[in-house]
């Protein structure tokens, strides 16, 4: 008796170590990339860095204004692109259920989201890049909302789903039409949910270097032409990361973790605004 | 209206007199009959789930519809606003009448049918991103009316006719969904109200209630009816008995019985609605 407790004892530590080793594994590894980052990058840091724009190959000194502000353009274009046609097909599908077709869309949503970006990057090299003739910022944000638009639709699709359909019953019972229950009622109810989605999807096209390769290319120069070439961060810190001099790594190490809190500060922003308003 | 007329119109299931003799009755509510169902089938794909139901509603009356579970109630009071669409699959054959007009017509718009018959539900349900005022206007502002004034003049009016009047009249502001259970229902109410409905469905609005808030809204249905017409599901037979004028009891998709409240009650002439009321089955 006291020996079969003893050893269901064991068995419940067991279990308990083995999860905790699992969960320090994963821990492990965020932590040490976030301090490898930070270590190799933020000393690097300073006003000129973020403000100044790059210098010809050798040099020291230096920063990476331009592709501070060719990532946020890109990725901005892309999100006016992105997000209503993510939100808009979530909408078709689940508040418009039809047999069967819905569910297909969803699949192939979810199959899209697992191309890879470079596939999504060529493909984006063909429908606008050679029509258009030349390399530009706008073909790059083709590419990362080709990588939005099923992050959105699934997050949407999720947060409509959530919403009880006693609250569309309670609104079309008092003669509200259907599209204005969905602006009145569906979307405002489910837009901490929405918001969440649109961020995730944001700071995925944020973080992505190889749709840009052969659309928006880079650019050594200031530019905010959408329809020339433009400098990103990620494909900034490819460039860097892979060219033969020393204050090029540090570059890319310093790049790599403005990237990182420009992603994080993105996503910890929005979590403490949604919570701000849930508070009321 | 003496009882001898009610008889003629009411006490109708199809087995009993065959084609409805009443069937040309003229509506409205200068006769006292607000809506009228004739030969009302429902079905789910295969399953028909109400059987040519046949029964007038009363303007200005309690109407009640009881039944043990799963006899289509619920289903059959989702019809008399067009509600009942809303589930796929679903299948409507015969007619609602709401004065003249034909509910089911061709032409007939369900959004302007639901603005006319309004609906409470089971479960309270406000707005949860609207406040206690936002919640009582949705049907005015959704539907484009923006004038302050005559919005602040619905809220009073809708919320006093709830009787959640004077609970809330301090924080308008406040979350609907801050209310408590009882609350909320009456503010669901007030919602339904704002629009001015001829008719007000209830779909069992007290079973996720207490018992004082369901005596609450018990005693708003008795002042209500001076108002609106209203007809409301239950499971509980004697809040059928306490609440409402005539009775529709109905079981495994027929109306069995349908008659005034105190006569079906007390003298039933159906020996399922016997067993039921007396707790035999159901």
């Amino acid at each position: 008796m006291n020996r079969h407790f003893r050893f269901r004892k064991f068995v419940e530590w067991a279990n308990w170590v083995g999860m905790l080793c699992c969960m320090s594994v994963s821990i492990f590894f965020l932590v040490a990339i976030l301090g490898y980052v930070l270590v190799h990058g933020a000393s690097y840091i300073d006003w000129e860095f973020l403000t100044a724009m790059p210098v010809p190959a050798g040099e020291t000194g230096g920063g990476i204004a331009n592709a501070l502000v060719g990532s946020f353009l890109v990725v901005m274009v892309a999100s006016l692109m992105a997000l209503p046609i993510g939100i808009g097909a979530a909408i078709f599908i689940n508040e418009f259920p039809s047999h069967g077709f819905g569910r297909t869309v969803r699949f192939l949503a979810e199959v899209l989201t697992g191309v890879p970006s470079i596939v999504v990057g060529l493909f984006a090299y063909a429908l606008v890049v050679v029509p258009s003739g030349g390399f530009s910022a706008f073909s790059g944000s083709v590419a990362y909302a080709f990588i939005m638009v099923p992050i959105i639709l699934i997050t949407a699709q999720e947060a409509l789903r959530l919403v009880p359909d006693s609250l569309r019953e309670a609104s079309l019972a008092l003669g509200i039409p259907k599209w204005r229950t969905i602006m009145g009622v569906v979307l405002p109810v489910s837009s901490r949910a929405l918001i969440t989605g649109a961020v995730l999807a944001i700071s995925r096209a944020l973080g992505e270097a190889a749709p840009m390769l052969f659309t928006a290319f880079g650019n050594s120069f200031w530019n905010v032409n959408l329809t020339k070439p433009i400098a990103t961060v990620p494909l900034l810190i490819y460039t860097y990361a892979t060219g033969p001099y020393d204050d090029w790594h540090q570059k890319a190490w310093a790049a790599s973790f403005v990237l990182l809190v420009v992603v994080l500060l993105t996503s910890v922003l929005t979590r403490a605004f949604l919570r701000g308003n849930s508070d009321e | 209206m003496s009882s001898e007329t009610y008889a003629i119109n009411d006490v109708k299931t199809r087995e009993l007199e065959g084609p409805i003799a009443s069937a040309t009755e003229a509506l409205g509510p200068d006769n006292g009959v607000r809506m009228r169902v004739d030969e009302l089938s429902v079905y789910y794909g295969k399953v028909q789930a109400v059987k040519q139901v046949t029964l007038s509603i009363r303007t200005h009356k309690v109407t009640a519809l009881i039944g043990p579970s799963g006899c289509g109630k619920s289903t059959f009071i989702r019809c008399l606003n067009r509600m009942h669409e809303l589930t796929p699959g679903a299948r409507v054959e015969g007619k609602v009448l709401l004065d003249e007009q034909d509910l089911y017509g061709a032409g007939v718009d369900p959004v302007d049918v639901r603005r006319r018959v309004g609906m409470v539900f089971q479960k309270p349900n406000p707005f949860p991103n609207m406040s206690v005022r936002e919640n009582v206007i949705a049907g005015f502002r959704l539907n484009g009316v923006r004038d302050r004034k005559t919005l602040d003049e619905v809220v009073e009016k809708s919320l006093r006719g709830a009787a959640l009047w004077d609970e809330v009249k301090d924080n308008l502001q406040k979350s609907g969904a801050s209310l408590s259970g009882g609350q909320q229902q009456r503010l669901c109410i007030a919602r339904a109200l704002a629009v001015n409905p001829e008719v007000l469905l209830m779909d069992e609005p007290c079973s996720a209630l207490d018992p004082i808030a369901t005596a609450k809204i018990e005693e708003l249905i008795h002042e209500l009816k001076e108002q609106v017409t209203i007809v409301i599901v239950t499971h509980n037979m004697q809040q059928a008995a306490r609440v409402s004028d005539f009775t529709a009891f109905f079981y495994l998709g027929e109306l069995v019985e349908f008659g005034e409240t105190g006569k079906l009650f007390t003298a039933p002439e159906k020996r399922q609605t016997e067993d039921y009321i007396t707790g035999r089955f159901g």
